[in-house]
């Protein structure tokens, strides 16, 4: 049997078990315990046969599904393989994690809940592996659509309705941008699959067109500026699994169609494409980490922060079009590494900070960062896996954040052999935004971290806070070894990630970083640039070790006298501590201009004095709020036809057809 | 022989349109259903005879199914769901009937002029027909418009299905089979559907007057 076919297998797998899921509608313990695990064994399988389909030639399969004469195509290449290592390895954790979590009466009954959890991820899958534009969109509506009835499985709350309304409006705005962006590559040609696509040569105005397209259509999902609008409001809307599996792996998905179209559909790339996607890229994760370093609520937080990550994934790919464009071979497969490194690695920390925050969610009740604190204690296991996928947000060595920040860095320092003088000299300052970026990034995971995990507890029922299920543990733990795995042997990894970039731009770094032994990672050349994440540990482990003697040694062991007055602290209490909006307000200051903000602070001689500071986004006002307002002008006009009476719908049928019988005559 | 059973295609053509005319005059739902009755019996009665005149068996057939679905069921249909509403009486309707029937008159001179190239084109023994069935259908239509109540609106509609298949002998010797077939099982489906609505409105408004439907709009 084909790869392909076992792969369908498990694809299959997945729709029966929620089908089981429906036939067992209201019995939790049978859908936690039973379909959950099942579907994460089935994750395993996935993740296996996509590994092992990486070093495999590419096939192609017809399913007879569909409508008549059009069956889907399907075809498994490096691209998709990757693809679906992500998704399985990423779903393997949340499955695990999502068997402990769901319980009773979460809105939505647990079969159904069941059902379109692995809709969702047969959905991604068959996406990444869709070889005709028909087959694409299908999958990727039914994508959108099982995402959209879990986002919204607490419909009880209006604003969780609102939520996934907002979601699914501008996840069809991308799905449009995305068909016609398919019918600009068929060329007139009336054939739908991929394999045409390929073969055809736009003219390049059209290739532009596509590709603006479907920059526009996949930006949309991905939640680039500025229709990132709904990642903020679908992110905490979600329970916490659907959150981690769309920030973790749906927004990869995105990802998949843009290097599917821009390096495989659409032949010769030009390089303007490269500077477009850099500066949206950057716009998009300097926004992203900015607002990110703002939030007071843990799952936003993680959202605009997702947001952030999305930036890089485009500056990568950017940089990759636009290397590519020159004829650079090398260096684009080297920012394309750093892009597909970025993916895989976010996909693992982002979904485990977001089930993190699932744990603490169910355990204290809270999602705000003002009412937490001191949950280290409480539930060691989530906060120091946490800790993990915390570092390797923020791109810390020898975690996986660092690998793929630092490799996006290099290519940006290779930047200076472009032929045009004029990116030449803006390369400096885009690489100094990558670096502030990254600066941000780990500013806003000390936040997450310090205000939810160290200090006291902000609220006395916080000391009623009990330790995550064993499952959650375990899930929790798949993904943080996941982080640490890739952050340790970047080698293998990127020696994957070669197969991906030979197919994509014909070269890869592979060969280069192998030469070097597997421990040692040096993206050119060892004169460059080198890392050893090895060394990194033992190095930081030493360290540590050191320190912790030293003080234990030298500032313990003193004599050590309480002061009488003790410097005017006599009792520290959980309201001295540094709040979120307090570490977060320099932030707020500096980038003043970026945010629309109300404050409400208290008079001197307030008996009560209540602080309050709301924070929006501009883009509500200045685009969205005026398109709404439009739409509802149209629309009053257009209901004006809406009388109401059979009789006047009748006569205008009536009309209408006398009219077209009008024309067809004459 | 043959050209006298020629002539009465269009005999029975000329029925229809009379009996179009007559419904839009008509205010009583029990005469409209006899009249409805009366069209489905010349329609009948006109396929019958083009089959027979052309030789094409299958009209036969599509006859007999207009007698059994338009003559008899559909009939009894509406006369048990007018029992079970007790809408016997007369209706009124939005515009005055005068006015309709000029507007009527207009229509069919439109339908002739319409129809004049097509059944030009067309070889089939009865295309001087087509005006005709073009102007029943437009007739029907008017009916529905002009109509304020439930019932009169169903049969105008069912008028309007006898108008296009009239139209689709007339031009081409009928439609395929399995063509008819699904628009008959449609119609079929359609009144039994329209049955249930006609009930639905009574019960919500206590009247069967549409002009009620308007609450149901959004503001």
């Amino acid at each position: 049997m084909l790869l392909l076919d076992w792969i369908l297998i498990v694809i299959a797998g997945w729709l029966a078990l929620g089908l089981a899921g429906i036939a067992a509608l209201r019995n939790t313990a049978f859908v936690a315990r039973t379909l959950f695990p099942a579907g994460a064994a089935l994750g395993l399988a996935l993740a296996g046969f996509a590994l092992a389909a990486m070093f495999d030639t590419p096939q192609t399969a017809i399913l007879a599904l569909g409508l008549p004469d059009l069956p889907f195509h399907l075809r498994l290449d490096g691209l998709s393989a990757f693809f679906l290592f992500v998704i399985g390895a990423t779903g393997v954790g949340i499955s695990v994690f999502a068997a402990g979590y769901f319980r009773q009466g979460e809105g939505t009954p647990p079969g159904l809940l069941c059902l379109e959890y692995h809709l969702f991820l047969a959905s991604m899958a068959m996406v990444v592996l869709a070889d005709d534009a028909y087959a694409f969109m299908v999958m990727w509506e039914t994508m959108a659509l099982s995402s959209f009835f879990l986002v919204t499985t607490n419909h009880r709350v209006p604003a969780i309705r609102a939520a996934g309304f907002l979601y699914l409006l501008i996840a069809h705005v991308g799905a449009i941008a995305i068909l016609l962006c398919f019918g600009v590559l068929q060329a007139n040609t009336g054939d739908y699959t991929f394999a045409n696509m390929r073969a055809q040569s736009l003219p390049p105005l059209w290739a532009s067109v596509a590709f603006l397209l479907a920059t526009l259509g996949f930006g949309a999902k991905a939640g680039i500026l500025p229709l990132h609008v709904w990642l903020p409001e679908a992110h905490p809307a979600a329970p916490s699994p659907v959150s981690a599996l769309m920030s973790g792996v749906m927004l990869k998905t995105a990802i998949y169609g843009l290097l599917r179209v821009g390096f495989d559909l659409l032949g010769a790339q030009q390089w303007w494409w490269g500077v477009a996607l850099l500066a949206v890229g950057l716009a998009t994760a300097l926004y992203g980490v900015v607002f990110s370093a703002v939030q007071t609520d843990m799952k936003r937080l993680l959202a605009y922060s997702s947001i952030e990550n999305i930036g890089l994934l485009f500056v990568g790919l950017g940089l990759g079009v636009l290397f590519n464009a020159y004829g650079m071979t090398a260096l684009s497969a080297l920012a394309l590494t750093a892009a597909l490194y970025h993916v895989i690695g976010h996909a693992f920390f982002k979904s485990l900070l977001f089930l993190a925050t699932g744990s603490v969610l169910h355990s204290t009740g809270e999602r705000s960062l003002g009412k937490l604190g001191g949950l280290m204690r409480r539930m060691p296991w989530v906060a120091w896996l946490s800790l993990v996928g915390v570092l390797a947000s923020s791109g810390l060595p020898p975690f996986s954040g660092f690998v793929s920040e630092w490799l996006l860095l290099q290519s940006f320092l290779f930047t200076t052999d472009l032929p045009d003088s004029f990116l030449n000299m803006l390369v400096p300052v885009l690489a100094a935004g990558i670096a502030l970026i990254a600066a941000l990034a780990g500013y806003t995971m000390v936040k997450f971290f310090g205000v939810i995990f160290l200090g006291q507890p902000r609220e006395p029922k916080l000391a009623e806070a009990h330790p995550a299920s064993p499952l959650e543990r375990a899930g929790l733990v798949w993904l943080s070894a996941g982080c640490v795995l890739l952050g340790l042997f970047p080698v293998p990894v990127i020696g994957i990630i070669d197969r991906v970039t030979q197919l994509l731009v014909g070269g890869g770094i592979g060969a280069t970083v192998r030469a070097n032994g597997w421990l040692l990672l040096a993206p050119s050349s060892l004169e460059r640039a080198s890392y050893n994440p090895l060394a990194f540990l033992v190095v930081v482990g030493l360290a540590v070790l050191l320190a912790a003697v030293l003080v234990r040694r030298f500032y313990h062991g003193r004599l050590r006298r309480a002061p009488a007055w003790d410097c005017g602290y006599p009792a520290q209490t959980a309201r001295m501590q540094d709040t979120a909006e307090g570490f977060g307000q320099p932030i707020r200051q500096i980038f003043e201009p970026v945010f629309r903000m109300r404050r409400e602070l208290p008079a001197p001689f307030d008996a009560r004095p209540v602080y309050r500071v709301t924070i929006e986004d501009h883009f509500w006002h200045w685009l969205y709020l005026p398109l709404a307002r439009l739409t509802e002008r149209i629309a009053r006009v257009v209901g004006r036809l809406q009388r109401g009476r059979i009789a006047i719908y009748l006569l205008y049928s009536f009309v209408t057809l006398i009219v077209l019988l009008l024309v067809a005559k004459s | 022989m043959t050209s006298l059973l020629a002539q009465s295609i269009n005999l029975f053509a000329v029925v229809l349109l009379v009996l179009a005319f007559a419904m839009i005059a008509q205010r009583r739902i029990l005469t409209l259903i006899h009249l409805f009755t009366l069209q489905g019996a010349a329609l009948a009665a006109a396929t019958l005879i083009v089959g027979f005149l052309t030789g094409q068996h299958h009209l036969y057939y599509s006859a007999a199914m207009t007698f059994v679905l338009k003559v008899i069921l559909i009939p009894i249909l509406l006369h048990r769901v007018i029992e079970r509403l007790n809408v016997r009486w007369d209706v009124e309707t939005l515009f005055n009937i005068p006015t309709t029937m000029l507007i009527g008159i207009v229509l069919v001179i439109f339908a002739f002029n319409l129809a004049a190239p097509i059944a030009g084109l067309s070889a089939s023994i009865a295309r001087g027909t087509l005006g005709i069935a073009l102007a029943c259908v437009l007739l029907s239509f008017l009916m529905m418009i002009v109509r304020a109540k439930a019932v009169p609106q169903v049969i105008g509609f069912l008028s309007m299905e006898n108008g296009l298949f009239f139209a689709a002998t007339a031009a081409t010797s009928g439609m395929p089979m399995i063509v008819e077939l699904g628009i008959a099982f449609d119609v079929l489906v359609g009144i039994l559907i329209l049955g249930v609505f006609m009930f639905q409105i009574r019960e919500q408004f206590d009247s069967l007057d549409i002009r009620h439907l308007e609450k149901l709009k959004e503001d």
